[in-house]
């Protein structure tokens, strides 16, 4: 009897020891100061006029990031199991099928509009 | 050749890896094992809620991929005139500063709160509502001069008459997720600063006992919200 107490103490002890999201307050501090060099850099792309696929590359690369370090660190998803992280992440990828069905749908749509209405609208 | 996998014990006797993710979903328990279902409802909420956001961006990139119409550049119209020049898209860039520090003084607060620190959890907490209500004015602010500049949501001065419906929509929603997250930030900085984390006091609605964990929730929606913008500013303002 007694050991079985001892036994869920123990396990009590572990969860408590995990459950909490206890990281040093350096780590965040650093994750805000790449946040702010991120969204500097970004607004750099539009302030300094970089255009077309350099212009989309450094978006989506800086957008990335930034994505990635609030979720990893501020949301804790990089301490969390892996069973949660594939059950919240992977499920938004299937949004990437849409954006392509889309953009076949957007492709069509335009060119019929421009071979019925001609290049002016 | 039947292999018995730890599933319930300590956590440091799970497997890790796919493995882990194998035992954890076929435990005939709880699947998600280091995260209350607190915790868990907010992320499958957040998810459900990263999908209403996908199909706006995807709607806008749809109606801007198969117009004829040139699209009105973001760049001029989101200028400020200030000191006698144009400065491109220079408020969204403010804006975008005040939501990266209001994530980052909101997960200081989840850091106070796991130590149980009160007075520090509920003054960084309201820091982070205040940076949010500041950024719904700037917002508000950003509205008006568009209004007043003609933009509506079937046309504008500049071209694709989309830019103004997709412009309210996105906007207007991301505005709302705020607007909301800043009421939410006030009544868990109350609990905190009157203590309730600390007596375990039952919430009036749950009747649950209070945990500090209610914060780290708390943060995981600030922090979506945060995420969001970094989407909105990279496909609607710089692309």
């Amino acid at each position: 009897m007694s050991e079985t107490t001892a036994h869920a103490q123990v396990q009590t002890a572990h969860a408590q020891a995990h459950s909490g999201q206890q990281h040093p307050i350096g780590l965040y501090f650093f994750v805000w100061g790449l946040l702010f060099v991120l969204s500097a850099a970004s607004y750099m792309v539009d302030y300094l006029g970089v255009q077309s696929y350099l212009r989309w590359t450094l978006i989506l690369v800086f957008m990335m990031l930034k994505a990635g370090l609030i979720v990893a660190v501020f949301m804790h998803m990089a301490w969390e199991r892996l069973a949660l992280v594939y059950a919240i992440l992977l499920p938004p990828l299937l949004v990437l099928v849409f954006v392509a069905l889309m953009v076949s749908e957007a492709d069509y749509t335009i060119f019929t509009r421009i071979a019925f209405f001609g290049a002016t609208p | 050749m039947a292999q018995t996998i730890e599933t319930h014990g300590g956590a440091d006797l799970r497997p890790s890896g796919l493995r882990g993710v194998a035992a954890d979903f076929s435990s005939d328990q709880r699947a998600f094992k280091t995260a209350t279902w607190g915790k868990a409802m907010m992320w499958i909420f957040l998810l459900s809620d990263t999908f209403v956001f996908g199909c706006f961006l995807i709607a806008y990139m749809t109606a801007r991929m198969s117009t004829p119409v040139p699209w009105p550049n973001p760049s001029e119209v989101f200028a400020l005139h200030i000191g006698g020049q144009d400065v491109p898209l220079i408020l969204i860039a403010i804006m975008t500063f005040v939501l990266i520090s209001s994530s980052g003084t909101m997960a200081m607060a989840v850091n106070f709160g796991y130590r149980r620190d009160r007075r520090t959890t509920a003054v960084l907490m309201l820091l982070t509502a205040l940076l949010g209500a500041c950024f719904v004015g700037m917002q508000a602010f950003e509205w008006t001069k568009l209004i007043t500049e003609g933009v509506r949501p079937w046309e504008n001065p500049w071209g694709a008459a989309q830019f103004g419906s997709t412009f309210f929509m996105i906007t207007g929603f991301h505005g709302t997720h705020v607007t909301i997250g800043v009421i939410f930030l006030l009544i868990v900085a109350r609990k905190v600063w009157r203590g309730d984390f600390d007596v375990e006091r039952r919430g009036f609605f749950t009747s649950r006992k209070g945990r500090y964990e209610a914060v780290e929730i708390m943060g995981l929606y600030w922090h979506f919200v945060d995420l969001v913008w970094v989407f909105i500013f990279a496909f609607f303002y710089l692309w």
